[in-house]
């Protein structure tokens, strides 16, 4: 496939931009595969891209219920950071981060990595506490992470109040430089095209309607396509992972919460990086476009419906015009929701299941869009050997039984 | 967001009210007894239904008394509300 580039760029103008080949073939699916992934959002199109690039394994389907990034994928608030406190989750974290940093170049596709820093206040003494031990925690895991004081905040960010009267005074920050914002569809994207490169399949509006099982051993699915065969079965659909699991006979540790965000009408450049609280629970950067891009927290109840409750918006207006009183003066343009698979450690679930053969990869919660390439890279390597890498070993569904959880819940910088 | 019979308030806002999950699950009855398994099973997993989910809320910022709820996760839609200790009713999509 011709690759992109300055000259292609210049060729297709010449050509009113009518010639552009297409980013990936729509091949009806073939009765067997060595490897299935479940789910074309960016974890498991990324799953199928590492797969063929670092296995070898080619002969591999990714099957999608509806279009590609059509999920959380394209519902998240892009922020990219690996500032986590527990060694497991440092490590897949600041895997992803590495492999962030030269995502374009490899996929050659523009995924518009921003590393323009991700700053988390602290409000109160015991924020303040946390905070500090946990740059420090990450500081040992060889993390960049600093901290700043009040008036480094300002001086990083002059649209924040850090006047000591307002209703959240900010005592300081955390600052991981190397975090920032990406561009959420191209993600999908860009590995799908990649993917679909080295061979995969990519089989869009075909929805898994059952798992064929012998012997406790998965030998493929049901779909609204077919039945298609397969050795082994990575299931990547986040909020819906109970609900493929109870097709499979068994249950899971998740339950599924709508996340909201919402965007501002565009103004001129004001915010250049991305600020968090977890204290006030909102968190802000600035899109290329001009619009604030603003994060919620999740309702707390379960719902599939992909839209959030009207007093989560409210919550989190109220403090950030207390936290950037500009924002009083802005609009609102859109708002929407996602289904996210909450965990009760709030850390991921990425391995071996009951069922032979059949794989699963979710449990990101509230936070899977930064992880895209690291949960990739391990679920493929997960896949290929049939059994769990380092990454991924500490993050099995057995550890509720064993009791070695990674209590991420207060200690992920973002309150849940 | 949606409006919630309270059985002794009557309809407010879900705002009033706190979700505590999946509802009529019993703890076992001799813990000593069961397996690693069986006791991770209790306390972390959950039907998580996408359909008619039987549920614990309480008023909280009400009379901050529980109640159950039969709810549709699909469309929000809440098809009964039940006293605790009452039987799961009935309920169709």
């Amino acid at each position: 496939m011709p690759g992109y580039s300055i000259f292609a760029l210049v060729r297709n103008a010449l050509n009113y931009h009518e010639n552009w080949q297409q980013a990936w073939r729509s091949p009806e699916p073939k009765p067997e595969y060595d490897i299935l992934v479940i789910g074309g959002g960016g974890h498991g199109l990324a799953t199928a891209y590492y797969l063929a690039r670092e296995h070898g394994i080619t002969n591999v389907a990714v099957l999608e219920k509806g279009w590609l990034g059509g999920g959380n994928t394209g519902r998240n608030t892009t922020i990219v950071r690996s500032n986590y406190l527990w060694d497991e989750s440092a490590a897949i974290y600041e895997h992803a981060l590495k492999l962030w940093e030269g995502l374009s170049q490899e996929l050659n596709f523009n995924v518009m990595f921003s590393p323009r820093g991700v700053m988390n206040l602290a409000h109160n003494q015991h924020d303040w506490r946390e905070l500090n031990r946990r740059v420090h925690a990450i500081r040992l895991n060889g993390i960049d992470s600093e901290i700043l004081s009040a008036r480094q905040v300002k001086a990083e960010a002059p649209i924040l109040n850090v006047s000591q009267d307002s209703r959240y005074p900010i005592i300081g920050a955390s600052m991981q430089r190397r975090g920032g914002t990406a561009r959420h569809d191209a993600v999908a994207w860009g590995y799908a095209r990649a993917a679909d490169a080295r061979g995969v399949d990519i089989i869009q509006n075909c929805e898994v309607t059952g798992f064929v099982i012998d012997k406790g051993r998965v030998t493929g699915v049901e779909t609204t396509r077919g039945r298609i065969r397969a050795g082994r079965i990575g299931v990547v659909v986040a909020g819906h992972s109970s609900v493929l699991a109870e097709m499979a006979g068994f249950r899971m540790p998740i339950e599924s919460n709508p996340l909201q965000a919402l965007v501002s009408d565009p103004i001129k450049p004001v915010l250049d990086c991305v600020v968090m609280s977890s204290a006030v629970h909102v968190y802000v950067s600035q899109s290329d476009k001009g619009e604030l891009v603003i994060g919620a927290g999740s309702d707390l109840y379960v719902s599939y419906a992909q839209r959030g409750s009207f007093d989560i918006i409210e919550g989190i207006m109220g403090a950030l015009c207390e936290l950037v009183p500009m924002v009083s003066r802005l609009k609102l343009m859109r708002q929407w929701g996602g289904i996210v698979d909450v965990t009760p450690d709030r850390s991921p679930i990425i391995g071996r299941t009951p069922v032979d053969g059949l794989f699963f990869n979710c449990g990101w919660g509230t936070g899977g869009f930064k992880a895209t390439p690291g949960s990739g890279h391990a679920f493929a390597a997960t896949l290929a050997a049939g059994e769990p890498n380092d990454l991924a070993g500490p993050f099995s569904l057995d550890r509720f039984r064993t009791g070695f959880l990674i209590d991420e819940a207060g200690a992920a910088a973002v309150a849940h | 967001m949606f409006l919630i019979d309270c059985p002794w308030c009557g309809p407010r806002s879900q705002k009033e009210f706190h979700c505590h999950g999946e509802a009529h699950i019993a703890r076992p009855k001799d813990p000593e007894a069961v397996s690693d398994a069986e006791w991770a099973d209790y306390l972390f997993n959950r039907a998580n239904t996408k359909g008619v989910f039987f549920e614990r809320w309480v008023h909280n910022h009400g009379c901050r008394r529980w109640f159950n709820v039969a709810r549709d996760t699909v469309s929000d839609r809440i098809l009964a509300v039940y006293r605790m200790g009452e039987k799961r009713p009935k309920v169709k999509r």
